[in-house]
């Protein structure tokens, strides 16, 4: 079955302009996801993962090449797009319940007030929040903080999410507890996502492809299919097929890093 | 507020006073060289109607000029805050002319402007207070990481919603430090114009009338008020703090 890409980018290429001239960060870089889809994508650090996600955004224009999300063209920010960082941004000054809800002050939506806070009141339980609604940031722990800023990228219904390594800086059982609520909230709240990400247990944990991107400036250097069967969970990373898979992508990685050939065996 | 808060600083003052007493009288100075508590307050109920009057002349043209400074500081801030060329072409401009001594603007502004006392003061006060709010403005708006804007820019927020509902709640507990500072300048410009312009009104130029005719109670009596008024104007902008930035005060814990 054939379905349409929601995120199609094709043949992108990017500079930044610097003081000693342009420094290329993308070139060639092709990516496509159907609807509903979830993929990954790595890189050594510093190859322009990050300006992926504010072209897919709307943020910026690419130099050359396109990006179009649901078959029109990215010409500005939509609101379509929901987006999460490492740093979960949460606006102190606000309760987390307020804090979910910022994105519905912005977007153009019919729910009413009471609507709102009962959605973000929802989605909160959802990631085991619950409780926690009238609470300032500063009293939440860094995990915690991130499954709000989860919420917050999801309140609206957007079609797109973007995870620019939303789990990057959370220690590694908070990051795994957060892997399956994010099974958990797709489940329920059914996105296509990006997610960017260091770590490659994590990427084929969440996603059914993973994109190796090269050294700078990145191009799209390998397409995995992820096919974990069943329901996820942490089991499944310690099975035979993960451990390939992982071999795989590592090794891709080791050849966009200028450490392997791109022929030589795993 | 606990009876702790309360009682600590007000026996602070008390055994301050009495310390103060205590100098005066030990070492036998007599009041025009060093007036002591005891003097203070029948020069003030001499004069308690002209303290009343001549306060209020203070207050009313600090007030007004530090309001001056918030928004002219305010609208200075964004401008450099937003723009990177604002900022270096504005930044020496505003540190030379912070360099400068207020005292020494004075009496320029009295001679430009004679006469027009009310408008010097305000202007003084004005001038010597906007720097430090300017500069926290817009050192606020110009270290907003940049996920905060692109938390709303995504989602097509316009630039005046992300000022409102980011940009500036993000700046106010600087704003509120540098306005701490900018109220007891502002407080300072005032009286430096009263004392300084010849036939003019305000706690200044009381203290300048005790100074001409030898009052020196008089003189102790103006800055004890000056330092009661200067106190009730920080604890004004405190208690403000308190209700627009509080969030950014931890619970100790």
């Amino acid at each position: 079955m054939m379905s349409e890409n929601l995120i199609e980018i094709k043949g992108v290429r990017h500079a930044y302009q610097t003081g000693d001239g342009p420094l290329p960060v993308l070139d060639g870089l092709e990516l496509a996801v159907p609807e509903g889809g979830f993929c990954a994508v790595v890189g050594p650090s510093g190859c322009g993962k990050s300006t992926l996600t504010r072209l897919v955004a709307g943020l910026m224009k690419p130099d050359h090449g396109e990006v179009w999300l649901h078959g029109q063209k990215v010409t500005g920010p939509k609101s379509t797009v929901g987006m999460a960082f490492q740093n979960p941004v949460l606006l102190e000054w606000r309760t987390i319940l307020q804090n979910v809800m910022l994105p519905l002050e912005i977007v153009p939506n019919k729910m009413s007030k009471r609507e709102q806070e009962e959605r973000a009141r929802h989605l909160l339980a959802l990631v085991g929040l619950e409780g926690f609604e009238e609470k300032r940031p500063s009293e939440l722990s860094g995990g915690m903080r991130q499954r709000a800023s989860l919420c917050r990228a999801i309140v609206h219904k957007p079609e797109v999410l973007i995870l620019d390594e939303p789990f990057g800086a959370l220690d590694a059982f908070t990051r795994e507890d957060l892997w399956q609520t994010m099974h958990k909230v797709k489940a329920e709240e059914p996105f296509t996502g990006v997610l960017i990400t260091h770590d490659l247990r994590e990427s084929i944990f969440l996603a059914d492809q993973v994109i190796v991107l090269s050294g700078r400036p990145a191009r799209t250097q390998y397409v995995m299919d992820v096919h974990l069967t069943g329901e996820r969970d942490l089991e499944h990373l310690y099975t035979p097929e993960s451990a390939e898979a992982l071999n795989i992508l590592r090794h891709q990685i080791k050849v966009a890093q200028g450490r392997a050939e791109e022929g030589e065996a795993a | 507020m606990s009876l702790k808060q309360v009682a600590v600083p007000i026996l602070a003052l008390v055994l301050f006073g009495l310390f103060w007493e205590w100098l005066v009288w030990v070492n036998g100075w007599p009041n025009y060289k060093m007036a002591s508590p005891s003097d203070l307050w029948p020069a003030f109920w001499k004069f308690r109607w002209l303290f009343l009057e001549y306060a209020w002349d203070t207050l009313w043209r600090t007030v007004v000029g530090l309001l001056l400074a918030v928004i002219v500081g305010v609208l200075i801030g964004m401008v450099m805050g937003f723009s990177r060329t604002m900022r270096d072409a504005l930044y020496p401009l505003l540190v030379g002319f912070n360099a400068i001594p207020k005292a020494t603007v004075v009496p320029i502004i009295a001679l430009m402007f004679v006469g027009q006392h009310d408008f010097n003061t305000i202007l003084i006060a004005f001038l010597i207070s906007f720097f430090p709010i300017a500069v926290s403005v817009s050192i606020g708006l110009s270290t907003l990481e940049p996920e905060y804007r692109d938390i709303l820019a995504s989602l097509g927020a316009s630039k005046v919603a992300i000022f409102w509902k980011i940009a500036l709640p993000k700046t106010l507990p600087e704003f509120f430090g540098a306005l701490k500072v900018a109220v007891t300048l502002a407080f300072i410009g005032t009286n430096l114009m009263e004392i300084v312009e010849p036939h003019g009104r305000g706690l200044g130029h009381l203290f300048d009338s005790g100074k001409i005719s030898a009052d020196y109670p008089l003189m102790f009596a103006v800055l004890i008020a000056l330092a009661i008024m200067g106190i009730l104007l920080y604890y004004v902008v405190v208690a403000l703090e308190k209700i627009f930035a509080g969030w950014a005060e931890r619970s100790p814990n």
